[in-house]
């Protein structure tokens, strides 16, 4: 089928017809994190009272994707940001189903559900007016949460694929050249030039060429790109189909994670849509261009997100990285120009197209234009996604839109990129936030993740989680990767245990370098950074476990040890019901003891305590 | 373990005998036998004229292919980042100690298979387990024995 612009137009229309019928819309977000706090089970249950009250003509419910709070799931929106609701249905279902049912029917708002400020006074309805959502710019997490990802039709009215419509007629280097010039760098993790990138593919000798989405999203804290293809699927397709037009590519895939299922399923299912309505297959917009896209599942291997790696895995081949003496623009995937981008680059593209690239370039830093999402995970109190303008200061991104530490607990570090980047301190939050001031910092962008440290987390314990990620996930080509940072994770762990000798920081900065230097890919080149950038920061943390042998946030189990301040301790118990190997003992409203021969040192019971009474030796 | 070569074929005609979706064929057999019994290994090597050496190669390079069998229901305890800061570890340890199976190994009684995972991409709701396809947030020790048990004794069996 080939589609005109005049169908879309009247496609958008039929949909505001339809939706024009009801008098409400509630939208129940469905994305990984509200699913897993029961969102579908809300889904159903307030689906099937609204059958039964007779409603179904008069409101509609439907499921959106992530809508970024992910702390406070399930989230509930009714209309356009009118009202938010939070954490519904979680602790008691049917109660909260009921409430829901009466806000539609009597306009009453239920205060139960609304999100409270810190000071438990302060209640917001409008999710517009929250902090967390307030300061953020959402220009590629527009749609997430507000369309149903299923539906191509909602896409389309929200002015979906006319910027595919508006590309077509542009010629391809001005498409390239709009790119280049609104500054939009890779969101993946090395922040390279995408219409460079573009360019070069286009200019490369060889044909078919190819059009490649990085969706191995594999740096642990990150999931914007889940996120993307669970929530807003099209706009990731649209991206690509006016990449492979730009480039002269036919033929796109887009490289999926193993471990997120629900993509895979909405990719699939808005595909499938796409060719049906002919946004994909032949002569897409009568312009003669021909482009299909096909999905590739990951098998579960962090190395498969580097570029070399992701085009042998779906080659087929073990997913070894291979020198790059000939960019993969030139020769990629099956030695053909091959033409990578993120997941969230390639969203991008269909609003630098809409809105022109003054428009993307005006937005963010001298080096660094448009938004970026980030994943505000870790120790701070509001988790979940935003996306703010390149250049907001990380105070402004942890205490303003994250809301500061849980339990006002002292903020120490805040780690970006990822297994290749690192951990920044304190004394940095002030600054502003993009590509080249984090490289600045020893640390990297990567693909977004920010996770927040507090005085309870140890950063050698830090360094030696990373160095532990890297022993697993190194493929094992290079010597000095596989063998390398296995020294370190060596070295490091004898730290943690208390074994640490002197000289052994200056042990790991030499490995370091070697590795850098021997190594193939970037993933080994960058595989020390959390090592280096731990130790920049925070020697003083590795000095007192080497030479104190002590554990300053009480985390390293060989040098620790947690007791009952029999003074502070009110004997309410908590800790014994908490605590997993049920070591701790004592009559109610007794001061209790642990039994240091059975305790494994979890740390449980401090985090759980009330009244401060275990103290960490 | 007997294989069906109907169903491998079925799986085979499914990417049109391509070899480049030979780690999408392992998926799909794995998701028939809960492991990729050597059998079918190759049984696939063979009809496409792969070396066995290579298709073990890609059996093993990727952690979502098991060459062992595994449990009626598999555990992946998330120690990504924010899973870790969150207390990760502890909850794999009271995976192991509940279950008395060290990670990577199934229980006697072939119900659970225990393993990590290094980032489910749900790092808000940190930590995080998946059973199967069903996420945990937020777990705390004494959840463990709750997820256990559902799974145990619940419906899903």
């Amino acid at each position: 089928m080939t589609i005109s612009p005049e169908q879309l137009d009247n496609i958008a229309l039929e949909y505001k017809k339809k939706v024009k019928i009801y008098d409400k819309v509630v939208k129940i977000c469905c994305g990984t994190g509200c699913i897993s706090s029961g969102s579908l089970k809300l889904y159903d249950r307030f689906k099937d009272i609204i059958n039964l009250e007779g409603l179904a003509t008069k409101v509609l419910v439907k499921k959106t994707g992530c809508h970024g709070l992910c702390e406070r799931g399930p989230i509930v929106v009714f209309g356009d940001d009118e009202i938010l609701y939070q954490s519904v249905g979680k602790r008691n279902l049917d109660e909260d189903v009921r409430l829901l049912l009466e806000t539609i029917k009597s306009n009453k708002i239920a205060d139960k559900l609304l999100y409270k400020g810190d000071d438990k006074t302060k209640r917001y309805v409008s999710p517009l007016d929250i902090p967390f959502y307030a300061g953020q710019n959402r220009i590629v997490l527009s749609l997430n949460g507000t369309i149903d990802p299923e539906d191509i039709d909602e896409y389309i009215q929200r002015g979906g694929y006319r910027a595919l419509y508006k590309a077509l007629k542009i010629n391809t280097d001005e498409i390239i050249d709009w790119v280049q010039k609104s500054g939009l760098r890779g969101r993946g993790g090395g922040g390279f030039p995408t219409g460079a990138k573009w360019r070069s593919c286009k200019d490369a000798e060889g044909q078919p060429k190819y059009i490649l989405a990085n969706g191995d999203e594999g740096d642990p804290g990150a999931f914007m790109d889940r996120s993307l293809m669970e929530g807003n699927p099209h706009a990731v397709l649209e991206g690509m189909i006016i990449g492979g037009y730009a480039i002269g590519s036919n033929q796109g895939y887009i490289y999926v994670r193993d471990e997120y299922p629900l993509a895979v399923n909405r990719l699939l299912k808005a595909i499938e849509k796409a060719r049906e309505y002919g946004f994909l297959g032949r002569n897409i917009f009568n312009s003669g261009f021909e482009f299909d896209i096909t999905i590739f599942r990951g098998g579960g291997a962090f190395v498969c997100g580097e570029s070399t790696a992701l085009m042998s895995s779906i080659e087929g081949k073990a997913g070894e990285p291979r020198a790059k003496y000939v960019h993969t623009v030139e020769k990629g995937l099956w030695e053909k120009p091959s033409n990578l981008n993120n997941v969230e680059t390639w969203a991008c593209v269909p609003h630098i197209i809409n809105n022109g690239w003054e428009w993307f370039a005006s937005i963010g830093t001298q080096g660094s234009k448009g938004t970026k999402v980030f994943s505000l995970v870790g120790k701070v109190k509001n988790t979940g996604l935003i996306e703010v303008p390149m250049g907001k200061s990380l105070k402004e991104i942890i205490f303003d839109l994250g809301g500061g530490i849980q339990g006002d607990k002292k903020f120490k570090a805040v780690q970006t990129g990822g297994p290749s980047g690192g951990c920044i301190p304190a004394e940095y939050l002030e600054m502003p936030v993009d590509f080249d001031s984090l490289t600045k910092l020893g640390s990297m962008m990567g693909s977004g993740g920010m996770i927040v440290m507090d005085e309870r987390n140890c950063m050698v314990d830090v360094a030696r989680y990373f160095l532990t990620f890297l022993v697993e996930e190194s493929c094992g080509k290079c010597t000095p990767c596989r063998e390398g940072v296995r020294r370190m994770h060596e070295i490091v762990e004898r730290i943690c245990n208390g074994n640490g000798n002197k000289g052994d920081i200056e042990h790991l900065e030499e490995l370091a370098r070697a590795i850098n230097l021997g190594s193939l890919c970037a993933l080994g080149q960058s595989a020390p950074n959390p090592v280096l950038s731990t130790i920049k920061y925070f020697e003083d943390e590795y000095r007192a476990h080497i030479e104190d042998k002590k554990c300053p946030a009480g985390v390293c189990k060989a040098l620790i040890k947690f007791s009952i301040i029999p003074e502070k301790c009110t004997g309410c118990t908590l800790c014994t019901h908490e605590c997993p190997v049920k070591c701790i003992t004592g009559e109610k409203k007794e001061a209790h003891t642990i039994d240091q021969a059975q305790c494994i040192r979890c740390g449980t019971c401090y985090d759980n305590c009330r009244f401060d009474a275990i103290k960490i030796e | 373990m007997e294989v069906d070569v109907g169903k491998l074929n079925t799986i085979l005609n499914k990417y049109g005998g391509d070899k480049s979706y030979i780690l999408a064929m392992f998926q799909d057999i794995q998701k028939e036998y809960r492991y990729l019994p050597k059998d079918a290994l190759k049984y696939i090597c063979d009809k496409l004229s792969i070396p066995f050496s290579k298709g073990y190669e890609v059996a093993t390079f990727y952690k979502a292919i098991s060459l062992k069998p595994r449990g009626k229901h598999t555990i992946h305890v998330c120690l990504g980042t924010a899973c870790h800061l969150r207390g990760g570890p502890n909850i794999l340890d009271s995976f192991e100690r509940v279950l008395n199976v060290k990670k990577g190994d199934t229980t006697g009684d072939g119900m659970f298979t225990l393993e990590s995972v290094n980032c489910l991409g749900a790092c808000a709701l940190a930590p995080l387990v998946r059973v199967d396809e069903k996420d945990f947030g937020k777990t705390t020790s004494v959840t463990v024995n709750k997820i256990i048990s559902e799974f145990k004794d619940g419906e899903r069996l």
